[in-house]
């Protein structure tokens, strides 16, 4: 009796907002018991709820996403590679493409050599059909001595 | 700050951040996106986290402005249908049957309450915070949230009185 005296001050303070925290609690924990003065149980349903409320869970999963900063730092050390891959075989490609351009110059030039003597001995060998005429002449001066 | 340090930091104040979200936008899936954005936002600062030197009222804060907002722009981008001309005899016994659980009642009440008073009562007798925790989070003086929340208790007792006399009569 003197416990529902002291809940029925303590539900007067409840509804003016003047109750602590503790003294909250204690209306809470009064209220969930099993059996309650009749004339209290009306209070009830809602000290309740506000245990029940309490338990409510958030259960998703919230997909903290770390992708950006993945990004990043991936991209960074592809990058990486990517020059190094590039620093260790670039000079031998290199070399290679000057080897081949160098090769391509000097057959140019060997070809260009080459037809310079070949109009040279074009030239010659015209030369020599006057050599042949004179040739042909003199044998027949001498055929007919 | 790394993941695991976010979470565990975070783990504690989430069901809060829930339940108020809940509390002010009543459907459970627009609570669960509300909380899912403020998560995100506050791993989004968590470079500055340390500067706040209490983060689950920041974030309980941000949960508040946000669904503050979002209830904001519901109301102006939705046309509400009031029906005021006609009234339902069934209702009455319609909602008797629907509010079997009488705890369920007093959720019931409580989204009838003005937002404000809504928080207060969220925030003071499911959260159990302090007078001057909620003064910072609600940003208000603490003679308001001390009348605010009395108006939200009686209001919830009244209607709650109100059921159980349809119940007998």
């Amino acid at each position: 009796m003197e416990l529902d005296k002291n809940i029925e001050n303590l539900l007067e303070k409840y509804f003016e907002a003047t109750t602590t925290v503790t003294e909250e609690e204690a209306l809470r924990e009064y209220f969930a018991q099993e059996s309650v003065a009749t004339h209290l149980e009306q209070y009830r349903p809602m000290f309740n709820y506000f245990s029940k409320a309490k338990e409510e869970q958030y259960t998703k999963q919230v997909p903290l996403n770390t992708r950006r900063k993945f990004n990043y730092k991936w991209i960074s050390v592809a990058a990486v590679a990517v020059l190094f891959l590039g620093i260790y075989f670039g000079p031998d490609q290199y070399q290679d493409y000057q080897d081949r351009r160098e090769a391509e110059i000097a057959y140019q030039q060997t070809k260009e050599a080459l037809n310079l003597l070949a109009v040279n001995f074009g030239k010659g060998t015209e030369k020599m059909t006057y050599l042949k005429e004179f040739e042909a002449t003199t044998s027949k001066i001498y055929n007919d001595n | 700050m790394k993941q695991s340090e976010f979470l565990n930091l975070v783990m504690p104040f989430k069901d809060k951040l829930y339940r108020m979200a809940k509390r002010l936008l009543v459907s459970r899936e627009e609570a669960e996106d509300a909380t899912q954005e403020i998560l995100l936002k506050l791993w989004s600062k968590n470079d500055a986290m340390d500067k706040y030197n209490n983060v689950e009222a920041f974030a309980m804060t941000m949960t508040k402005n946000f669904c503050l907002d979002r209830l904001k722009s519901k109301q102006a981008s939705n046309l509400k249908l009031v029906h005021s001309n006609y009234s339902d005899e069934r209702t009455s016994l319609q909602k008797q049957i629907e509010a079997e659980d009488s705890v369920d009642w007093v959720e019931r009440i409580m989204e009838e309450l003005p937002e404000q008073q809504k928080m207060i009562l969220q925030l003071r007798d499911v959260e159990e915070y302090d007078f001057d925790e909620i003064c910072e989070l609600l940003d208000m003086k603490p003679t308001a949230v001390r009348v605010g929340l009395s108006r939200a208790r009686k209001t919830v007792r009244e209607k709650l009185i109100e059921k159980h006399n349809y119940g007998i009569g």
